[in-house]
């Protein structure tokens, strides 16, 4: 471990590399977060089979790939196949948890996660995959750090779907109605909004940024049916850390995650990345519990 | 026959069942065994999940833990930790059956007090979070330990452990490992039996009925929440301990720390059989258990996906449980129909 640190200290280019891969990384982790931030902070629904949305879109990609079609023409069809599933979804399970209370709907989803992960393991088979873009590698400073190509292609389109989605929520009709029910859904009923309709679009919306998450990470990373719950987790921690009307503090907390797994997983080795985002989150959540602890005090 | 005699019937019947289904069918002990790991699993998460309102996704942890305490007391107990796990395997321990039961007896007692401290420690941590945030919390710090145990080399990392093999008949051993799982559970079920009768038990309800109002009355509630949670990793450390040696071989993803297993099983035998009541925890874990033994036997590749649908279908539709649903239905007649229900049930398990 000291040695690596070490290392790192020796060779400070290696630190670029670390870095550019967190962003890269983070980009998408980001993504995934702000879906859920949109379907916590609209619906107060977690879900907690966030991760096995991505995941779904990201087999969506490498199977489309196995058939010769190119994974960034991928990221519609994930995009549109998760809208179509994350309606259906609603239909049938989330629409009966939402005016339970907050256990519920924890439940449901993770009895759905457990579902959908193992019927990918069924569909999709155990191995561990990637959607192979033919991209080239380009190297920088003496063939130091390599930054694959698809990546920084990933990267612009993680920031132009970020940008459609916030000027959605902006502009649109639909997106002032989520917006307002977000802030009273009673008192946006009154005003004539279905919020129904409202909060289906909102899951579905939510699917659909998952699946281009997904999409996103089968190109410049791993996937594997059992690798959702640790996208949840991320989802969670980054959204926790953050808080939920914060978009700026969402992208923010997205990138940070990412880098802090890189970094631990070259300094502690590849083994402890899952305990770093697992560490993470008890970490995020003690320190919002110091701080609601001493914002009770103040009340007080 | 007055309700006391009906109530004596019934125990005497467990009982009886208890003591004859091992010897019945010798085949089966250790899926008996597993039931009343169930039942016990059930009626732990129920303290603080029904009894409280504190749903725990992490209580697998004291499993966990109590495990590899009393595997460690035992291996340490004559050899090197570090030396036994580096060989993985290849240092055959042969114990007499005077340093096995030593090693036994202490490595049991050791996880149990082992998991009422590690309750005291991670409740300072986890207490202060509420709803959700709490199942989170606790769902991590389970994951958390899992991922820690596993890269932590002294203990056997990855690779595991294996246990002082037992020093007599196989048979012996079944029935033993048997013979310690149902007095864990009875003795759980008695206690909790007692504790919820007491101003205890009133104290649990009523952090689940308004926790500020409950603070207000002058409950420590932190206080409260804390023990709960301790009592119900005093009673999961011993399981762990005995479920340990029973398999002979532990290691930390799929034995110790099963959180996507047996960590939610104990959330839905509780679910199905009615959280916040005696005998619901019981009832779920003894149907659960049939269910999940005929979907692994005739759905291999399915179970999970029922499981999971099970899941949904039980959080949405019939949240209150089996128990809570009769208490619904049959309100006056409340205690008498429970106790019918548990005859039936405990005579399926048979």
């Amino acid at each position: 471990m000291l040695d690596n640190l070490s290392l790192l200290a020796q060779a400070p280019v290696l630190n670029i590399q670390l870095l550019l891969d967190g962003l890269f990384i983070g980009a998408t982790f980001a993504l995934a977060a702000y879906g859920l931030a949109l379907v916590w902070g609209v619906m107060n629904v977690k879900n907690l089979c966030q991760g096995d949305m991505v995941i779904l879109g990201g087999f969506i990609t490498v199977t489309l790939a196995h058939n010769g079609i190119h994974p960034i023409f991928g990221l519609p069809v994930a995009i549109v196949a998760l809208f179509v599933y994350g309606w259906i979804v609603y239909r049938l399970i989330i629409c009966r948890v939402i005016e339970r209370d907050l256990f519920t709907s924890l439940l449901a989803t993770f009895g759905l996660a457990i579902v959908m992960a193992q019927s990918m393991n069924l569909i999709f088979g155990p191995e561990v995959t990637t959607a192979d873009s033919g991209f080239e590698t380009r190297t920088l400073f003496d063939g130091l750090v390599t930054v694959a190509e698809i990546k920084v292609v990933s990267l612009l389109l993680a920031a132009t779907l970020a940008t459609i989605v916030i000027v959605f929520m902006k502009r649109s009709r639909m997106g002032q109605a989520i917006r307002a029910t977000a802030q009273d859904a009673r008192a946006a009923r009154v005003m004539g909004i279905d919020t129904d309709r409202v909060y289906q679009f909102t899951y579905a919306l939510n699917a659909a940024i998952c699946g281009a998450a997904g999409c996103l990470i089968s190109m410049i990373w791993t996937i594997q049916p059992f690798f959702g719950i640790t996208h949840s987790i991320r989802a969670f921690v980054i959204v926790t850390a953050a808080g939920f009307g914060n978009l700026f503090g969402v992208i923010l907390a997205g990138f940070g995650l990412g880098f802090a797994e890189q970094y631990s997983g070259f300094v502690l080795g590849a083994q402890f990345q899952q305990a770093t985002v697992v560490g993470l989150l008890v970490i995020v959540l003690v320190v919002r519990q110091i701080q609601q602890a001493r914002h009770r005090r103040a009340v007080i | 026959m007055s309700k006391s005699v009906k109530a004596g019937l019934l125990y005497a019947c467990i009982l009886i069942l208890g003591i004859g289904a091992p010897l019945l069918f010798p085949d089966y002990t250790f899926q008996l065994a597993l039931l009343w790991i169930m039942i016990l699993f059930a009626l732990t998460w129920d303290i603080a999940g029904g009894q409280m309102g504190y749903n725990s996704l992490g209580n697998i942890l004291f499993f966990g833990a109590g495990m590899y305490i009393c595997a460690l007391t035992q291996v340490g107990l004559y050899y090197d930790i570090g030396a036994y796990t580096a060989a993985s395997g290849a240092i055959k321990v042969d114990y007499t059956p005077q340093q096995y039961f030593t090693g036994l007896i202490l490595g049991i007692a050791l996880a149990a007090v082992g998991c009422v401290v590690l309750a005291a420690i991670f409740g300072r941590i986890v207490f202060g979070l509420r709803g959700p945030y709490f199942a989170i919390g606790t769902l991590g710090v389970a994951l958390a330990s899992a991922e820690l145990i596993g890269t932590w080399g002294y203990v056997g990392a990855g690779g595991g452990i294996s246990l002082p093999v037992y020093p007599g008949d196989p048979d012996a051993r079944a029935m033993l490992f048997y013979g310690l799982c149902a007095l864990a559970a009875t003795g759980t079920f008695l206690f909790l039996r007692w504790l919820y009768g007491t101003s205890f038990g009133l104290a649990l309800n009523a952090i689940r009925d308004d926790e500020e109002k409950a603070e207000a009355m002058g409950i420590h509630t932190t206080r409260y929440k804390t023990v709960a949670w301790a009592i119900s990793g005093f009673f999961l450390g011993i399981v762990g301990a005995v479920f340990g040696n029973m398999t002979g071989f532990i290691e930390p993803l799929e034995v110790a720390f099963p959180t996507t297993t047996f960590g939610i099983f104990m959330v839905l035998m509780v679910l199905l059989g009615g959280k916040g009541t005696l005998w619901g925890p019981v009832i779920g874990a003894v149907l659960f258990h049939i269910v999940k033994e005929v979907t692994w036997t005739y759905l291999l590749g399915w179970q999970w996906i029922t499981l999971g649908a099970l899941i949904i279908v039980n959080v949405i539709f019939f949240q209150q449980g089996i128990v809570g649903w009769m208490r619904e239905k049959w309100p006056e007649r409340f205690g008498l129909v429970v106790d019918r229900r548990a005859t039936i049930s405990s005579q399926e398990e048979s």
